[in-house]
C-alpha cells in the first residue's frame, strides 16, 4: 500500500527568463515511496521546476516545503543548492554534472568532506560506496576517469552521486534520453528497488510509454502550468496528450516515398574512434532520391562520426564515398555544399547559426559567393535583405525581424531558419540530425512535414534520430547504429529494434 | 540577494555611451594618484587640457601622437573580431618600421609615388608575417596565440637592436645604435609648416575608413564576424575558418607594420630601439575603447593621444611623473571593460515573495 | 665540446640554473592553480612588478626581508582579488581584465617609484637574502653548493611546490579546485561555491606570482628597477601549458628553463666573439615558444578555462 506521508510540497512557483514564463505558479506534492512523474513536452517548464528545488535557480516566486523524518515541515530557503542537499534531495540531470577529469570516487564525495580532508583516507566512504552498488545494482569501476565512461556508466555514477548522500527525494530528469530500452528497463528495476525502501521519486519524461510502466502519479505540465494530475491506474492516453499538447492529435499515417536512382553511396567508411568520440567501421550504406532512410540508435554509438563524414567535417580513416555516381575524396563542408549535400546539424545552437550575425546574414552564410548575396566581394544588403523576408515568410520564421541577431529567435525558429536555408537550394541529399530535438510538438511536426515535401519532391534523406517513434514514423527504411556499426532491420517492431539498439541480434 | 540576470537586447544606449563614460571616468581616477604626488588637481586638469588644445603646436602634437595609435588600434580591433588575440603589435610595429628603414633608406631610389607606397608596402609585409607566424602556430600546432605573440615582441624588439648595431646601423652616427635616414623620396610629407604632423595621420583616418567598409560591407568582413563568433558554425557553413582566420593575422599584423613605418618615414626619419613607447600594447586599449568598430579606433585614439600628450605637458610643469598616463591609460582599459558589463547584464535585487 | 661537457660538471652552472628558475617556479605555479580553477591569469607580468616593487619597498622602509616578502604576496593578493572579481562573478573577458591588471599594476608601481623617489642617481638598494650557510651540508662537494648555498626564497620555491602538490593531489580542496576547472556545474551541484572556489584560486595564484617578482628585488638583485620583470610572467604562462599544470613538471619545466638560460650565458661568454649577443638574449623566449609548440598538441586544457560561469543561467 502506498503511504500518505507528504514528504515534498511545492507551492506557486514561478520563474521567467526575460520575457518568457518557465514556470507559472507550480504546485506540486510528493508521498514518502512514490514514483510522481511530471509529464509535459520539451519546454514545459519540468527541468526549469526541479532546477528551482534544487537551488539551482532562484524563483521569482513560491516556496519549498520539505518534511523530514519526524514529520516536521520546513521551508527551504531559494536559490541555494546546499540547502537542498541538506534536505537529502538528490537530482540527476538530463546533462550529467560531472568533472570528467576526475575519477567516479572523487566526483561522488566532490562536496561531502571537508576541503582540507585528505582525501586518500576513505576506507569507509569506499565501503559505503560499495555497499550502494551492490544493493542498488548500479556498478561502476571506482577508480576510473569519468572521461573514460560510457554514457550508462556516467549515469550510473550520477545516480550513485544522489544515493551516496543517503538522499530521502530523488529526481531523475528525462534519465532514458540516452539508454537503450532494455539499460532503461535495468534503470527502472534498480529505481523501484530503492523507492521500496522509502525513497521517493520524480521522474521526469516526455515519453508517455515509460511513464505509464513506471509511475504511480503522473503530473502534466504545458507552457510553463500545471495541467492536470491523476494516479497512473487511472491515467488514460488520450486524456494526457490531450494536456500536454493542448490537442488531440494522431500519428500521421505514413506514406512511404517512392525510391529512384542512388544519389549517395557510402562504401565500407570507417572513422577510428578519437579523443571527440565513437568512431565507425564499414558503414555500406545507398541512398535513394526519394526516401528517407531512418538511422535509429542511442546517441553516442558513432552517429556523430558518420554525420560528420557527411556534413564533410571528417575525413575518414577508409572507405569511398560516391555522390551521383562521382567519388569525392577528401568532402569538406564547402564541397558537401557544392554536391548538393544540406545538412541540418545535431546541435543547432552549436553548429547551426551564428547567433550574433543576423537572421538574414544566417540564411546566406552556406552561400555567401553566390550573385545574388555579393557583387565583386561586396555584400548586397538589400537582395539579402529581400531574400531573408521571402523565406522568413515561407518557413514561418518568427522573431524580432531579419536585421535582428539571431539570438533571439527561439528553438523551433532557429530551426526553421535553419530548414528554410537547407532547403531553398533543392539539395539532392539531405542530412537530418536530430532534427526535432527539443522542438515543441507544432514545430516538430512542421519539421517532419519539410522532409516528407523534400523526399517527394527527389531529394534522399538521412534521418538520424534518437526517438524511435519519430523514425518509425518517417523513415522508408530503418537501420540501427550500435557500436559504430549500422544494421538495417526490415522489422518495424519497437522491441525488436529495441535489441538491434542493445548490440543483440534481433 | 543579488542576481546577475543578461540583458535580452544589450541596451544601444549603454553600448555606445560607455566608452565616454569610461574615458571620463578614467580621468576622474586620476585625481586620486595626483593628490597623491601632491599636486594641485584642478590645476593640473587645466594644464593637461591646455597641454592639448591650447596652442596649434600642442594640438597637431596630439594628432602626430594618435597617428600610430590608430594604426595599432585597428590591428587589435580588426583581430578580436575574428576572436584572433593578437598581443604582439608592438613587434610587429618594428618589424614594419625595419622594413621600411631597409627599403627605403637608399637601397633604391624613385620619383616619391613610387618610393612612399613601396615603403608602406614593404613595412606591411614584415608586420603581416609577423602575425602570421604566431597565426600558423596555433593552426598548426594548437599554440596559443596570445603567449606566442607577446614573447615575439621581445625577440623582435632584440632583433632590432642585433640589426641596429649590424647591417641596418648607420655608420654616420657617431657609435649610436640607429639606422640610416629614410630618403626624402620615401619620406611621408609634414602636412603644415613647422609642426610635426605628417602626412601619416590622414593616411590613419584613410585606412580607418576602408577598414570600416572592409568589416561591415564585404564578405571577407562578414565571414571574419561570422568566424570569430562562431568558428564551429562558420565551419559547418562552408568557411574556410583557417584561410580566414590566416588572413585575418596578415591583415592585423600589416596595419601594425604600418604604424611602425609612419612614425620612422613620417616622424622620426630613422629607428631607433626605442621607436615605440608601447604603441602596440596601448593600441589593444584604443581598439577596446573603440569597441572593436574601426571608426571608433580613431575617436579612442585621440582621446589616449591626448591623455599622454596632456599629460606630458602638465607633468613638465608640475613635476608629477609621467607614468600617470600609463596609469590613466590603464584605468580607461578597466573602465570600459566594467562598462562592458553593464551594457550586457543587469543586476538585480532578489525579494522573497515578488510576484508577478 | 668539451667546453659544455665542462659547464655541465662545474657546480655553479648547476646553482645557477636554480637561481633563475626559481621566480618562474613562482610564478608557474600561481598560474597553475588560477588555471587549475578555469581563470587565465594574464595580470602575471603585472603581478611580478608588484611583488618586485613592494617587497622591495617594504624591505627598505623596514629593513626586514620577511616583511617585504609577506608584503609581497599581500600586494599580489590584492591585484588578485581585482582581476577575480572582474572575470568570476562579473565574468568578463580573462584575456582583456588580465592585460588591463598587467597595464595598471606596471603603471600603478613605476609612477609610485617615480613619485616616491624622485630622480634619484642611483636607486636605493638594500640588503638582499643572502645564501644559506647550512654547516656540514653547504660544504659538501657539487650538491653543496648547487643545493645548500641557495637563499632561502629557494627554499620557499621548492617547499611551495611541495604544498601546491599536496593540496591539488592530495586534499578535497584539490578536487574542488580541479573540478571547477573542468564542469562549475558538478561543483555548484554538489553545494559548493564555484565563485568562491574560483576567487580563491585567483587570489592565491596571484599572491605566489607576487613572490617571483620578489625573489627579483630581494634576492637575484637588491633594487628596483624598470622593465626588471622583462616577460618572465609571460614566459610562466607558456611553462604551465609546458607543464599540463601540474606542480611537479611545473617545477620541472622551470628547471629546464633555469638550465638553457644559465647554458645561454656561459655559452655567450665562449662564443661571444662568434655571434651576436642578442643572439644569446633572444634565447629564453625562443625556448618557451618551442616549449609551448611542443607541448601544445597534447596540451590538456581544464575544460572549462576561459569559460565564465553563471549561477542559474541556461
Amino acid at each position: 500500500m502506498k503511504d500518505p506521508t507528504p514528504v515534498l510540497s511545492l507551492r506557486g512557483m514561478v520563474k521567467r527568463f526575460g520575457p518568457v514564463v518557465a514556470a507559472d505558479h507550480i504546485d506540486l506534492d510528493l508521498n514518502r515511496g512514490e514514483v510522481l512523474a511530471l509529464l509535459g513536452e520539451n519546454g514545459a517548464g519540468k527541468t526549469t521546476l526541479m532546477n528551482m528545488l534544487f537551488g539551482q535557480y532562484t524563483p521569482d516566486a513560491g516556496s519549498v516545503h520539505v518534511w523530514d523524518e519526524h514529520g516536521v515541515e520546513h521551508i527551504l530557503p531559494s536559490g541555494q543548492p546546499q540547502a537542498a542537499i541538506e534536505a537529502r534531495i538528490g537530482m540527476v540531470h538530463q546533462h550529467f554534472t560531472l568533472a570528467e577529469n576526475l575519477s567516479v570516487v572523487d566526483n561522488i564525495l566532490l562536496g561531502t568532506e571537508r576541503l582540507l580532508h585528505l582525501n586518500r583516507n576513505r576506507r569507509t566512504a569506499r565501503a559505503k560506496l560499495e555497499a550502494l552498488m551492490t544493493h542498488s545494482g548500479l556498478i561502476v569501476p571506482l577508480d576510473a576517469r569519468v572521461r573514460d565512461l560510457s554514457v550508462g556508466e556516467r549515469q550510473r555514477v550520477e545516480i550513485l552521486k544522489a544515493l551516496y548522500r543517503d538522499v530521502r527525494i530523488l529526481v531523475l530528469d528525462e534519465p532514458t534520453a540516452v539508454l537503450t530500452p532494455q539499460e532503461a528497463d535495468m534503470l527502472f528495476t534498480s529505481v523501484r528497488s530503492m523507492v521500496a525502501n522509502g525513497l521517493s521519486v520524480i521522474f521526469i519524461s516526455h515519453k508517455l510509454r515509460e511513464v505509464l510502466a513506471f509511475s504511480d502519479r503522473i503530473a502534466v505540465l504545458r507552457h510553463g502550468a500545471k495541467m492536470g494530475e491523476m494516479t497512473t491506474e487511472e491515467a488514460d492516453t488520450r486524456s494526457i496528450i490531450r494536456m500536454m499538447i493542448g490537442e488531440e492529435h494522431d500519428m500521421p499515417e505514413r506514406i512511404p516515398g517512392t525510391p529512384q536512382d542512388v544519389v549517395l553511396s557510402l562504401d565500407a567508411i570507417t572513422v577510428t574512434p578519437g579523443k571527440d568520440g565513437r568512431g565507425v567501421t564499414n558503414i555500406d550504406l545507398d541512398l535513394r532520391r526519394g526516401e528517407i532512410i531512418g538511422i535509429a540508435g542511442v546517441s553516442g554509438n558513432g552517429q556523430s562520426a558518420l554525420a560528420r563524414v557527411l556534413s564533410g567535417l571528417l575525413v575518414p580513416d577508409g572507405g569511398t564515398l560516391e555522390i551521383a555516381g562521382k567519388r569525392i575524396d577528401r568532402l569538406t563542408p564547402g564541397k558537401a555544399l557544392a554536391q548538393g549535400i544540406g545538412r541540418i546539424p545535431e546541435d543547432r545552437h552549436h553548429d547551426g547559426i551564428i547567433a550574433a550575425l543576423s537572421v538574414a546574414e544566417n540564411l546566406v552564410i552556406e552561400r555567401l559567393d553566390a550573385p545574388d548575396v555579393q557583387r565583386a566581394g561586396f555584400l548586397r544588403r538589400d537582395a539579402i535583405a529581400s531574400h531573408a523576408e521571402a523565406l522568413c515568410t515561407a518557413y514561418d520564421v518568427r522573431g524580432p525581424g531579419i536585421a535582428a541577431n539571431s539570438a533571439l529567435l527561439s528553438g523551433g525558429n532557429i530551426q526553421k531558419l535553419i530548414l528554410a536555408r537547407v532547403l531553398e537550394t533543392h539539395p539532392d541529399v539531405i542530412l537530418a540530425n536530430q532534427p526535432t530535438r527539443g522542438l515543441d510538438f507544432r514545430a516538430a511536426s512542421e519539421v517532419s512535414r519539410r522532409l516528407i515535401e523534400a523526399r517527394d519532391r527527389g531529394a534522399g534523406v538521412i534521418l538520424i534520430s534518437e526517438d524511435l517513434d519519430e523514425v518509425l514514423s518517417l523513415a522508408d527504411r530503418v537501420l540501427v547504429m550500435h557500436g559504430g556499426q549500422l544494421t538495417e532491420t526490415a522489422s518495424r517492431d519497437r522491441s525488436a529494434i529495441g535489441q538491434l539498439m542493445a548490440g543483440q541480434a534481433a | 540577494m543579488i542576481e546577475i540576470v543578461p540583458r535580452e537586447q544589450p541596451s544601444r544606449l549603454l553600448t555606445s555611451g560607455i566608452p565616454i563614460l569610461a574615458a571620463v571616468a578614467a580621468l576622474a581616477l586620476a585625481a586620486i594618484p595626483l593628490a597623491f604626488a601632491g599636486a594641485p588637481i584642478i590645476e593640473a586638469y587645466g594644464q593637461m587640457f591646455t597641454g592639448v588644445f591650447g596652442s596649434l603646436f600642442s594640438f597637431t602634437e596630439m594628432l602626430t601622437r594618435a597617428t600610430p595609435l590608430i594604426f595599432t588600434g585597428l590591428a587589435a580591433a580588426v583581430a578580436f573580431k575574428a576572436k584572433l588575440w593578437n598581443i604582439g603589435g608592438e613587434g610587429q610595429l618594428y618589424l614594419g618600421a625595419m622594413a621600411a628603414v631597409w627599403v627605403g633608406s637608399g637601397m633604391i631610389d624613385g620619383p616619391p609615388i613610387l618610393m612612399v607606397p613601396l615603403v608602406l608596402l614593404a613595412g606591411m609585409i614584415a608586420g603581416g608575417l609577423g602575425m602570421l607566424g604566431p597565426a600558423v602556430l596555433k593552426t598548426r600546432f594548437g599554440a596559443d596565440e596570445v603567449v606566442t605573440s607577446l614573447l615575439l615582441n621581445f625577440i623582435i624588439l632584440i632583433f632590432v637592436q642585433m640589426m641596429l648595431e649590424g647591417p641596418l646601423k648607420d655608420p654616420m652616427s657617431l657609435g649610436w645604435p640607429q639606422s640610416e635616414p629614410i630618403i626624402d623620396s620615401a619620406t611621408l610629407p609634414k602636412l603644415i609648416a613647422k609642426m610635426r604632423l605628417h602626412a601619416g595621420f590622414l593616411l590613419a583616418i584613410a585606412t580607418a575608413i576602408v577598414a570600416y567598409v572592409i568589416m561591415a560591407m564585404t564578405v571577407w568582413g562578414l565571414k571574419v564576424r561570422a568566424v570569430g563568433e562562431n568558428a564551429a558554425a562558420a565551419r559547418h557553413a562552408g568557411i574556410p575558418v583557417r584561410r580566414v582566420f590566416l588572413s585575418v593575422a596578415f591583415a592585423s599584423g600589416a596595419l601594425a607594420g604600418l604604424a611602425g613605418v609612419s612614425e620612422v618615414a613620417g616622424l622620426r626619419g630613422y629607428l631607433t630601439a626605442d621607436l615605440s613607447p608601447g604603441f602596440g600594447y596601448t593600441g589593444i586599449v584604443v581598439a577596446m575603447l573603440a569597441g572593436l568598430s574601426p571608426l571608433g579606433v580613431v575617436l579612442a585614439a585621440l582621446y589616449i593621444a591626448s591623455v599622454f600628450v596632456g599629460t606630458d605637458s602638465m607633468s613638465r610643469a608640475m613635476g608629477v611623473s609621467s607614468f600617470l598616463a600609463d596609469l590613466t591609460v590603464s584605468m580607461s582599459l578597466i573602465c570600459v571593460l566594467l562598462g562592458g558589463f553593464f551594457a550586457r547584464f543587469r543586476i538585480r535585487r532578489i525579494t522573497r515573495g515578488e510576484d508577478a | 665540446m668539451m667546453d659544455i661537457l665542462q659547464i655541465f660538471l662545474s657546480d655553479n652552472f648547476w646553482a645557477a640554473s636554480l637561481r633563475i628558475a626559481t621566480p618562474l617556479i613562482f610564478g608557474v605555479l600561481g598560474a597553475l592553480l588560477c588555471e587549475r580553477s578555469g581563470v587565465l591569469n594574464l595580470g602575471i607580468e603585472g603581478i611580478f612588478v608588484v611583488g618586485a616593487m613592494m617587497g622591495w619597498l617594504i624591505a627598505y622602509l623596514t629593513g626586514s626581508l620577511w616583511l617585504g616578502v609577506m608584503a609581497a604576496a599581500l600586494s599580489g593578493a590584492l591585484f588578485g582579488v581585482f582581476h577575480a572579481v572582474l572575470t568570476v562573478p562579473l565574468g568578463l573577458s580573462q584575456h582583456v581584465s588580465g592585460l588591463g591588471i598587467t597595464m595598471f599594476a606596471t603603471a600603478l608601481m613605476s609612477f609610485s617609484y617615480r613619485t616616491a623617489f624622485p630622480q634619484v642617481s642611483s636607486p636605493p638598494r638594500i640588503e638582499p637574502f643572502r645564501a644559506l650557510d647550512i654547516p656540514v651540508l653547504s660544504d659538501l662537494p657539487f650538491v653543496g653548493p648547487v643545493l645548500f648555498q641557495q637563499t632561502a626564497m629557494t627554499w620557499l620555491a621548492l617547499g611551495l611546490v611541495a604544498v601546491v602538490w599536496w593540496v591539488m593531489e592530495r586534499t578535497a580542496l584539490g578536487v574542488a579546485i580541479k573540478a571547477v576547472g573542468d564542469n562549475p556545474d558538478a561543483v555548484n551541484a554538489q553545494g559548493l561555491s564555484v565563485i568562491r572556489l574560483r576567487m580563491g584560486a585567483v587570489i592565491a595564484g596571484s599572491a605566489l606570482m607576487a613572490l617571483g617578482g620578489a625573489f627579483l628585488t630581494m634576492s637575484a638583485f637588491d633594487a628596483f628597477f624598470f622593465g626588471m620583470v622583462n616577460g618572465r610572467g609571460w614566459i610562466c604562462i607558456a611553462l604551465v601549458i609546458f607543464a599540463s599544470w601540474q606542480p611537479g613538471k611545473a617545477l620541472l619545466g622551470a628547471l629546464l628553463f633555469g638550465m638553457f638560460d644559465a647554458l645561454q650565458v656561459r655559452l655567450q661568454t665562449e662564443a661571444g666573439a662568434l655571434i651576436p649577443g642578442q643572439v644569446f638574449l633572444m634565447v629564453p623566449y625562443v625556448l618557451s615558444i618551442v616549449a609551448l609548440i611542443l607541448a601544445a598538441r597534447k596540451a590538456d586544457y581544464p575544460r572549462a578555462l576561459l569559460k565564465p560561469w553563471f549561477k542559474g543561467q541556461r
